[in-house]
């Protein structure tokens, strides 16, 4: 009992010590500092409150990762949520030099995408998509697309790098992908402009003949990591201008919806008075929506009725329509989004040019469809279903609606354009009861600066949203920064979605200087398991495993073949290479594999070769093998060009190429 | 028997005495038992701990040594190392890692062998596992010492760093590296068993020495 006592007291001075030291503390830093600081900044409450819920102390991990694709940067960019900071750029379409990317390794990589065998060494990432089980995300694997040439990259979150890149047989450019089906058994590449396929020319007054649409289901094979080519199959389209698509979930599970802006099938030619493409393709009122029955899509290509396209296996329009897998549905023009509802319930369109939302209901496309509800057929014979039996409901949300997330709380959000502004608006059905306003009901808007494209919210496009926050990619920032030339950043913002009604305030504005993103997803932190240092020493990040031939400590060599093949085995590590003193003749060809042996995270070595244009990165445990021709004689002083150590500038080399006779 | 041995193994106890006094001809026997699990035990556990503490290692770096290995970060240690010319962590003390277990198991015989013995020459016995504990940390202390006095004068910072030796226990500095080192739980285990013994020989003493005074007086 005493003693008892006695520790209660002990318990009692710790107490008050710490009180003590935080007091003092305090003293020292009180809110009237705050106060100070806010007046001479001209900070409102508001700001410091935004400040508050962004600022995020050294050290201090975000909760939240978003994914955003770079536009014709060509790369994805990972940001931190809430504290909006890049956290790093995943190298994928574009060579880039930190990473390495192009320069030595990932050479590969990038060229299994060139188009007709081409050197692109740029692409035009668009919709990132992270892999789903069960609809939600699972934080393994990162698929982005390329606009420009049509092709498809798969990203591995254990290491953040670029794995995979396939080039579409048919299509040369896309913009409805990618999207997964729930569980990732396919990863969906919607076409965008028709083109005759395979890159065949075609007069452009064989529009109708000759032009196709598409829709590519690229098979996923997760344990490999790569998609499967082979098991891989597309949907011939009409020649509408395949847009942005989604894939149903829970209960739209087997369905792909996918807009289209170019019903019209303009074919333009300003250049003799013809309507521009502008105006050629928005002339109707309607564009449709694509409704496609992939589970059927799929069984059909396991029964081989395809046709051989380019290598690749295609159901034809001719069997689609026979076998019933497509339908359409009139869709208010120039869309955008085509969104599906956490249930899988709804499908909420945004046509840019209608200010209203449109929300078609599941239950009503899969009873018009039983039923051949249709208002008639387009020139393809393709069946239209009846827009007003399939329509759930329509919200005038503001001008210009083109993408829309959703949050868990029966609140939809749709980007306004025109208006510069976020809606936030309510679903009826059985999320009605979730929010307290009526169910199919306007909000609030929150004006974004400026023009905004697709807004993300955290796992806003899975069975299971978490809100909380919402980014506005802004296409425009104009005033809101120091202007840096005439070319400025987009503007990313952060909004603070985790309160009811009208209460959505932007909290932070983030600059984009080195890309575009389109689209990003947002994925909670602790879903990620990324590696801090690669599982061995040797290992091979292109195959994700160890490489047998990978340099050795204690095994570093030269190897000269009679084939004038020299064989390099090196190593680095803090700070030095070995070996150092790489002589060869002028014509050798020259496979220089290296492996940095550290198991120190963040122990990074870069390898730089001047004139031969070779950089690359090597973190903690990787090899590379990097080719060349030694088809340039001189000196030439090699290095690691990432700071790793007090005598980094000492980690060095010298390759010495002879000159032949 | 021969006279020298029985000299050795002390005077044996009759059945009688021994039912009569099991707690004082018991308790010896019964406590080098308790010292031979203590010891044994404590192969399992660390015998003294190292953190290297630096601002770019946030989780500091750590060393761990057992009676037969080191564990922890010995290789990004061994890297670091390598700027002032010390050898592998791994070349210290081989000889002694290699026995180390096989030394124990001698102990645990030797200690066997002590409760059967009844004369002083126990003693001879049970003080080699005694004196372990404090023979580990002084060779310990040895070891870090000739590497910390014998850095490699062509290694790319020798100049920069003077030879040390730093603490076995309490801590030092090198470098930008502040280590800290403390005995480990098996450490301290081998050193309770240590005390164990030394009791042991007390209450060994009392149980015994009658025995052997008594001898000797009917012998003269």
């Amino acid at each position: 009992m005493h003693q008892k006592t006695r520790r209660k007291g002990l318990g009692k001075l710790l107490a008050l010590t710490v009180i003590g030291a935080t007091s003092v503390g305090a003293s020292a830093q009180s809110m009237n500092d705050v106060q100070k600081v806010a007046k001479d900044r001209g900070l409102s409450t508001a700001d410091l409150l935004a400040a508050a819920k962004t600022y995020t102390p050294s050290g201090v991990k975000d909760d939240y990762i978003m994914f955003a694709s770079g536009g014709h940067a060509g790369q994805v960019f990972a940001v931190g949520l809430p504290s909006m900071r890049i956290l790093r750029s995943i190298a994928v379409f574009t060579p880039e030099s930190w990473q390495g990317w192009g320069f030595g390794v990932g050479n590969e990589v990038i060229a299994e995408g060139f188009p007709k065998g081409k050197a692109n060494l740029w692409g035009d990432t668009h919709h990132p998509a992270l892999s789903e089980t069960g609809g939600d995300y699972d934080g393994q694997f990162l698929f982005i697309n390329d606009k420009i040439n049509a092709r498809v990259a798969v990203i591995d979150l254990h290491d953040w790098e670029t794995k995979q890149i396939v080039k579409n047989p048919l299509t040369v450019s896309d913009h409805g992908g990618t999207f997964v089906t729930p569980d990732t058994d396919y990863v969906i590449e919607g076409g965008q402009y028709a083109v005759p396929w395979g890159y065949e020319y075609a007069p452009i007054s064989e529009y109708k003949e000759k032009y196709k649409g598409s829709v590519t289901l690229w098979k996923f094979d997760r344990k490999r990591g790569r998609i499967d080519k082979d098991k891989s199959f597309a949907i011939e389209l009409p020649p509408y201008w395949q847009d942005l698509s989604d894939a149903g979930k829970l209960a739209s599970d087997g369905y792909i919806f996918m807009n289209s802006l170019n019903t019209e099938m303009a074919t333009g030619g300003i250049e003799d008075k013809n309507p521009p493409f502008e105006a050629g393709a928005s002339m109707n009122a309607t564009d449709f929506l694509h409704i496609i029955d992939w589970h059927k899509a799929e069984k059909l290509y396991q029964a081989g009725k395809v046709e051989m396209i380019e290598g690749f296996p295609v159901i034809s329009l001719k069997t689609a329509l026979a076998e019933g897998i497509l339908h359409v549905t009139p869709e208010p023009r120039s869309p955008h989004g085509v969104d599906v509802a956490p249930k899988g319930d709804f499908i909420v369109v945004s046509g840019k040019l209608d200010p209203h939302v449109t929300i078609y209901s599941m239950a009503k496309i899969k009873q018009a469809i039983a039923n051949k509800t249709y208002s008639g057929k387009d020139e393809f014979g393709v069946p239209i279903l009846d827009f007003d039996s399939v329509l759930e409901a329509q919200v005038e949300v503001g001008l210009g609606p083109l993408h829309t997330q959703f949050g868990p709380d029966g609140y939809a959000y749709t980007s306004l354009f025109l208006d510069s502004a976020v809606a936030r608006w309510t679903l009826g059905g059985s999320y009605g009861p979730l929010s307290p306003e009526p169910d199919w009901t306007l909000v609030q808007k929150t004006p974004v600066q400026y023009n905004v494209g697709h807004i993300a919210v955290a796992e806003g496009d899975t069975v299971s949203p978490d809100g909380h926050y919402l980014v506005s990619l802004n296409k425009w920032s104009v005033d809101r920064f120091f202007p840096t030339g005439p070319l400025l950043p987009q503007n990313l913002q952060l909004l603070d979605i985790s309160s009811n009604g009208t209460e959505m305030p932007v909290i932070y504005d983030m600059p984009m200087g080195v890309g575009e993103p389109h689209y990003a997803q947002i994925i909670k932190a602790d879903k990620l398991d990324p590696w801090t240092t690669y599982p061995g020493v040797g290992w091979d990040p292109h195959v994700q495993n160890l490489e047998p031939m990978a340099p050795k400590k204690g095994m570093e060599r030269v190897v000269r073949k009679d084939d004038g093949t020299v064989e390099i085995y090196m190593t680095a590590i803090r700070s030095h290479f070995n070996p150092e003193h790489i002589t060869v003749k002028q014509g050798d060809h020259v496979i220089w594999r290296i492996t940095n042996t550290e198991r120190a995270v963040d122990a990074t070595h870069g390898f730089a070769v001047p004139v031969y244009n070779i950089t690359a990165s090597l973190e903690p445990g990787e090899t590379v093998k990097i080719e060349f021709d030694a088809d340039t004689a001189g000196t030439f002083p090699f290095y690691c060009s990432e700071f790793c150590s007090a005598l980094h500038l000492e980690m060095m080399g010298y390759l010495m190429v002879e000159p032949a006779d | 028997m021969p006279r020298f041995l029985d000299c050795i193994i002390g005077p044996r106890v009759d059945q009688a005495d021994l039912q009569h006094h099991s707690l004082r001809y018991g308790t010896p026997g019964f406590l080098l038992l308790v010292a031979r699990v203590m010891l044994l035990v404590s192969l399992f556990i660390p015998y003294w701990q190292m953190d290297l503490v630096a601002p770019q290692y946030p989780e500091n770096l750590h060393l761990t040594a057992y009676v037969n290995q080191l564990s922890g970060d010995v290789e990004e240690i061994d890297g670091l190392n390598h700027y002032i010319g010390m050898r592998s962590l791994n070349e210290a003390a081989q000889i002694e890692r290699s026995v180390g277990v096989y030394v124990m198991i001698i102990f645990v015989v030797m200690l066997e062998l002590a409760s059967w013995i009844h004369s002083r020459w126990a003693v001879l016995l049970v003080l080699p596992a005694i004196l372990f504990p404090g023979v580990f940390l002084l060779d310990l202390h040895l070891w870090m010492s000739h590497f910390g006095q014998n850095l490699d004068p062509s290694a790319p910072l020798s100049n920069a760093v003077a030879p040390f030796v730093p603490p076995v226990l309490g801590t030092g500095t090198v470098g930008q590296f502040k280590t800290v080192a403390w005995p480990g739980a098996g450490l301290w285990l081998a050193a309770a068993a240590s005390l164990v013994m030394i009791v042991t020989l007390f209450f060994h003493r009392r149980a015994y020495l009658p025995l052997l005074k008594a001898q000797r007086a009917e012998k003269a």
